[in-house]
């Protein structure tokens, strides 16, 4: 306990403090930059860590890290763009709560709900980051093919109105996540000999492409405003969003501690972790119909899971030497080259490293509080004020760079447009990107698990049983059930209640 | 706020992100044609440090990932031939991505001008801690007796971990099933988790998991400094040295002078002895194969490799 306490101690210094601050201040901005994801925020830092003490190097990575995971709210919310992947939940209904008039309201709301989150995850990584690691290895093929289409499930509880539509989108998305290299036997798919598709359909520009440029096109072809506008649009409204704060505690903690399991599962990460959130929390709530038009409880939903994944992601990451998302890789690697061996000695030979990183982790996620708000704040009063004839172009600016910089490549900058005007036509003809998005990210990890699942089982003689009889893939296969026959079942339920 | 204060502020705002993401002073680039955390990017990351104090200039480290790097090898030739640029290269990645995928790996080997290889990470046969082999020849005995039953998982297809297991399969006579996932972790995962009865991985996945794993066999010359108990597969009777080499490669334009030049500055990292231990500590493996040895090596390899490509079916 007194090692603890030094270890909290030393976490508390004024080194450590400034770094966990500019590392959240710089997080927030980058996050929130469409294209600039938190992969790349906590890449281009690392070489400057290594002039830092091992802790504090991590501290100001975890804070930048989880800042940016925040920080993709923003534009998800404002420009109905996911700033990083693990957003793309959070303009479900961020988005037309902004447009409603209540953007002031989402950025307090995604601001709290992204506290929440992180503090839980950072606390169970705290708490149980060895016991939960060995849960995430009871997690084989099976189990992340089951997640994914668990994940799928939700096309049905995300259709609105138009379920034909919506299954034709996913659809569409599944084909296009079997573009490139299979991982699984090497198959050259659907490239047309273009070997820049050789590795597949980028995920974060064509997300760009497809949820920003038709808003864009929208703005530009649309009289009004971009946004509503609510009488007092100087306010935080802090004490409005902390009573459905509180109202919601319950969906809160559930949300943060999805995204916590969710990150501890390597290779799942945040995007996945807000889906199923969501789709959870839409399942289960009161005021279902609300979903999708600017309903607090999915801008909840969505915030807490993902920055919960942060602190889930960092068990499997110095547990197992596994990196849990792709930022917790690029960590990973600042570790080794410090000379930090990860895996079973770290918590018990290097302890006081990894405690105070994980106080400085939670003294980062604290400090975004009042920074997400305050900044929050300023950024959507900009927003607002911001003429739309400059307002555009600098979106556009934006989109441009952010694709750019994925993969340094031109070609991403094409495919974010070519991805724009599909995104536009399908738009205009009534389907959503949502389906196609979720798609195109549970294609990949459903296909590999399941192709996986079907080597191992053929190589024990026993397929079926290798899909069905493992106790997590039951648990799972019957939750997908529930959610796909679940609204049916209910509605007969209700008929003879009613008689 | 004013329009014209808006302006300004957001101008002066992406200024400074601009600085930043391009690394401020110019020093010379190393594109990685992979995503960052990898090998490739962890061992450019060491070099760093040794480089400025030699030379007091900055190798910057930049990312050009997709395609398992055919992205960036086939926008080599592009990059200005005049030294302030060199790519990060694999083996067997530039050989086996155009026999394997033809014309659609976007270049050819001969087109990727490599005039180093530093090190490489041998490949190994791992095993869980609790799982009862105890060494290569038990494990073989199982899959003797249970043909197709062993499965390896490795990362990726048609990749050093995937030749390995083929190799073994030709010189131990056995039939095995190698289960492909993407990258090392994922791989690793499914040995930790008892998804797979051992892995065909490298031999830094021994040094990071430390206890959890057992190494019962590693693709070197000798046995590795970091793991003086783990036999060669020489040693046992299969006559295997494989794995992955990382090293470097200039845009075809380059002059000679430039090449050897580059060479020597690789080569000379390598020699200080620090530099040596932090990579053996990783269990890479430093190896010296300068601009005048490149071509005997790379013939040599393109030998091995296609004699693999051959069992596999990919060229007939």
């Amino acid at each position: 306990m007194a090692s603890l306490f030094a270890d909290f101690l030393s976490s508390l210094s004024l080194i450590n403090l400034g770094l966990a601050f500019s590392g959240v201040l710089a997080g927030i901005i980058i996050g929130a930059l469409p294209g600039l994801s938190a992969t790349m925020a906590v890449a281009i830092l690392v070489p400057f860590t290594f002039a830092l003490e091992p802790s504090s190097g991590l501290i100001v990575l975890g804070a930048i890290y989880t800042g940016a995971i925040f920080g993709g709210s923003w534009s998800a919310i404002l420009i109905n763009t996911p700033g990083t992947p693990s957003a793309v939940a959070t303009t479900f209904d961020g988005y037309p709560l902004a447009k409603k008039g209540d953007g002031d309201l989402a950025m307090s709301i995604s601001c709290m709900s992204s506290f929440i989150g992180g503090i839980i995850g950072v606390i169970c990584l705290a708490l149980f980051a060895p016991p939960l690691a060995s849960v995430s290895l009871m997690f084989g093929p099976t189990e992340y093919f089951w997640l994914a289409l668990l994940g799928l499930t939700l096309i049905s509880t995300l259709s609105e109105g138009d379920n034909i539509k919506s299954l034709i989108g996913a659809c569409i998305g599944l084909l296009m996540s079997m573009i490139g290299v299979a991982v699984v036997g090497g198959d050259v798919r659907m490239t047309w000999n273009i070997s820049f598709l050789n590795s597949g359909i980028e995920i974060v520009s064509a997300m760009i492409g497809l949820f920003c440029i038709p808003v864009i096109l929208d703005l530009t072809s649309m009289k009004g405003k971009h946004l509503g506008e609510n009488e007092t649009p100087k306010s935080l409204r802090l004490k409005e969003s902390f009573l459905i704060m509180f109202a919601k505690k319950f969906e809160a903690v559930r949300g943060a501690l999805i995204g916590t399991f969710v990150g501890i599962l390597p290779g799942a990460g945040g995007s996945i972790a807000s889906i199923v959130s969501y789709g959870e929390a839409k399942r289960t709530s009161k005021n279902k119909e609300n979903f999708g038009k600017g309903e607090p409880e999915g801008l909840i939903a969505s915030e807490t899971a993902n920055n919960a994944t942060v602190g889930g992601g960092f068990v499997p990451t110095l547990c197992l030497g596994i990196p849990g998302t792709p930022p917790d890789a690029v960590i990973l690697g600042a570790l080794l080259v410090q000379g930090i061996r990860t895996g079973d000695t770290l918590f018990t030979q290097q302890s006081s490293i990894v405690y105070t990183f994980i106080f400085g982790l939670l003294l980062a996620t604290i400090m975004m509080l009042p920074l997400g708000l305050l900044m929050g704040r300023y950024a959507y009063k900009s927003l607002l004020k911001v003429p739309k004839q400059v307002l555009i172009p600098i979106i556009i600016f934006l989109t441009i760079i952010g694709s750019y910089s994925i993969q340094n490549n031109i070609l991403n900058v094409y495919f974010m447009f070519f991805f724009g005007l599909i995104g536009w036509v399908l738009n205009r003809s009534g389907f959503r990107a949502s389906p196609i998005v979720l798609g195109l990210v549970l294609g990949q990890i459903a296909e590999q698990g399941f192709v996986q699942a079907y080597i191992i089982g053929s190589a024990q003689g026993s397929v079926v049983a290798n899909y069905f009889a493992r106790p997590i893939s039951f648990v799972l296969v019957l939750l997908i059930i529930t959610s796909l026959f679940f609204p049916a079942l209910k509605k007969i339920y209700k008929k003879r209640f009613s008689k | 706020m004013k329009l014209k204060t808006f302006i300004n502020k957001f101008l002066a705002t992406i200024s400074l992100l601009v600085i930043t993401l391009s690394g401020a002073n110019a020093g010379v680039t190393n594109i990685i044609p992979f995503g960052p955390g990898g090998e490739s990017d962890v061992t450019a990351r060491m070099q760093q440090p040794y480089y400025k104090s030699i030379y007091n200039d900055d190798i910057v480290v930049q990312y050009k990932p997709g395609g398992g790097g055919s992205v960036g090898w086939s926008s080599l030739n592009s990059e200005k031939g005049d030294g302030s640029v060199i790519m990060g290269v694999n083996l067997p990645h530039i050989i086996m991505q155009p026999i394997a995928k033809g014309d659609k790996a976007g270049y050819k080997t001969e087109d990727v001008n490599v005039f180093s290889f530093f090190h490489y990470t041998p490949d190994a046969i791992l095993v869980e801690a609790s799982s009862p082999y105890n060494s290569l020849a038990e494990l073989i005995n199982f899959a003797k007796n249970n043909p197709g039953k062993l499965t390896f998982s490795g990362s990726g297809t048609y990749s050093a971990n995937h030749l390995l297991t083929i190799s073994l399969n030709q010189k131990a006579n056995i039939k095995t099933t190698y289960v492909p996932f993407k990258g090392t972790g994922a791989a690793v995962q499914a040995l930790l988790g008892k998804q797979v009865v051992a892995e065909a991985g490298y031999s830094t996945v021994a040094a990071k998991q430390g206890s959890k794993v057992r190494m019962l066999a590693v693709a070197s010359e000798s046995r590795l400094p970091a793991y003086p108990d783990v036999p060669t597969f020489k040693e046992l009777g299969f006559d295997i040295v494989s794995g992955a080499y990382r090293g470097y490669a200039l845009p075809k334009s380059a002059s000679a002078a430039t090449v050897k030049e580059w060479s020597d500055r690789i080569m000379k990292i390598n020699s200080d002895p620090k530099f040596k231990k932090q990579m053996e500590d990783g269990a890479f493996v430093v190896v010296n194969i300068g601009h005048d040895q490149i071509d005997d090596f790379m013939k040599q390899q393109q030998a091995a490799n296609e004699a693999i490509a051959k069992e596999l079916g990919l060229i007939k």
